[in-house]
């Protein structure tokens, strides 16, 4: 029998409070708590994280990268959507 | 689109010094090449815990046990950082530990030498990770983002391992006259091993030329050699040792250190695994792997019976 293998884990550092959590890259574990305590010994041996997130690999759906020009075409010709559109006098102060 | 189409934005985006992510379309050889180097790096850090470990029991001081234990966990990290970015290319971790423990996968040459002294803990800091931070920070430019971003982290922790390296034959070099002899013999037995760690000269490395184009190799063999050899020749002065190598002399012309002609014929034979170690190694790898076993299984069942608890009645299996 071939032995059952550790799922594939998501790993999620927030760096410092105040921050966003970041993809840190992936650990194998049994289970959430198990992979919570791996990636506290592989991502953050030197305090680089206050707080972890781990989502099971699978449960990841991403975007596909040959898709991205008709994926982000609707924001593609909105440049009214930037302040930089817009012109205004010099002499317009605090604006 | 088409393949020949494909191949053209691709190596553009290389050019341009885009990252290519894992979603990303990337020729088949890119993909091929790049698992084997990342897992072959991984692997290196992995059997690379073994001739330092032998001498965690034995280090002199608890200070020196310490900095040993955490150099040890970072390269297992670093193992880790490595194998999580190959994954992101297809490959199982299953696959590749049974690529390493079947003894299909390579793994550097350095490591299949003894440690027979604690001054080889020095010398291993010195040269081994000095020449193996002169490979991997321009790696940290790889046009493949997860493999540099582990380059990166990778990178930040090794000068530590280098730093304290350097530390411990400081110690030695002031020490006593057996000190300083164990201190010269150590570097006399890592230096040329280390120099071989940049692998093959440029005219006998064919995959160089398209490493480079891909962006998976910034620099050529000879040049990282070149460059770890300028380095060493003037930081061994602050050791008061030398480097085993007669033919060591500063070149004014070409503003490098000329050296001595390595012996080719020994890192064949430790690559193709005849080196002092090699069967030592990979016994100790499987063994590890072996008796690990229960735990992988035990955990799994653990798991397994902890979510079945915490399920709502209507799916728990009677």
């Amino acid at each position: 029998m071939t032995e059952q293998q550790w799922p594939l884990w998501e790993v999620f550092i927030r760096s410092k409070q105040g921050l966003d959590h970041k993809h840190a890259g992936s650990i194998h574990a049994a289970d959430a708590a198990m992979a919570i305590e791996n990636a506290r010994d592989v991502y953050t041996r030197r305090m680089e994280g206050v707080s972890i997130w781990v989502v099971e690999s699978k449960y990841i759906h991403a975007s596909n990268p040959d898709e991205a020009s008709s994926l982000y075409d609707p924001a593609n010709d909105k440049i009214y959507r930037h302040p930089t559109f817009y012109d205004l006098p010099d002499e317009l102060k605090h604006m | 689109m088409a393949l020949a189409e494909n191949e053209l934005s691709f190596q553009e985006k290389v050019d341009q010094d885009i990252r290519i992510e894992p979603k990303d379309w990337m020729p088949d050889a890119y993909r091929k090449t790049l698992i084997r180097q990342i897992s072959q790096h991984a692997h290196s850090e992995i059997v690379g815990m073994l001739p330092e470990a032998n001498w965690i029991t034995r280090a002199p001081s608890l200070k020196r046990k310490a900095t040993l234990i955490a150099k040890v966990q970072d390269e297992a990290g670093h193992g880790l950082y490595l194998y999580s970015a190959a994954e992101t290319m297809g490959i199982s971790r299953e696959e590749m530990v049974d690529q390493l423990l079947s003894g299909k996968a390579k793994y550097s040459s350095i490591f299949n030498y003894p440690t027979i002294t604690w001054a080889d803990m020095g010398a291993i800091g010195w040269l081994v990770d000095g020449a193996a931070i002169m490979n991997q920070v321009p790696l940290c430019r790889a046009s493949y983002g997860p493999y540099a971003r582990a380059m990166v982290r990778i990178c930040k922790e090794e000068s530590f391992h280098q730093r304290q390296g350097f530390e411990i034959l400081l110690v030695l070099s002031k020490g006593s006259e057996a000190q300083r002899r164990m201190c010269q013999d150590a570097i006399d037995r890592w230096w040329w091993p280390s120099v071989m760690m940049f692998g093959p000269n440029d005219e006998a490395s064919p995959h160089t030329a398209q490493s480079m184009r891909w962006k998976i190799k910034r620099f050529t063999n000879d040049e990282l050699r070149q460059r770890f050899i300028d380095v060493c020749a003037e930081q061994v002065k602050l050791l008061g040792m030398r480097l085993p190598d007669d033919l060591l002399k500063w070149n004014e012309e070409r503003q490098h250190y000329d050296f001595g002609p390595i012996d080719w014929e020994e890192l064949r034979q430790v690559i193709s695994g005849n080196g002092p170690c090699n069967k030592e190694r990979l016994a100790a790898r499987v063994q590890a792997h072996a008796d690990g076993a229960w735990v992988r299984e035990a955990a799994m069942a653990h798991a397994g019976k902890r979510a079945q608890r915490a399920a709502p009645d209507q799916y728990k299996v009677a």
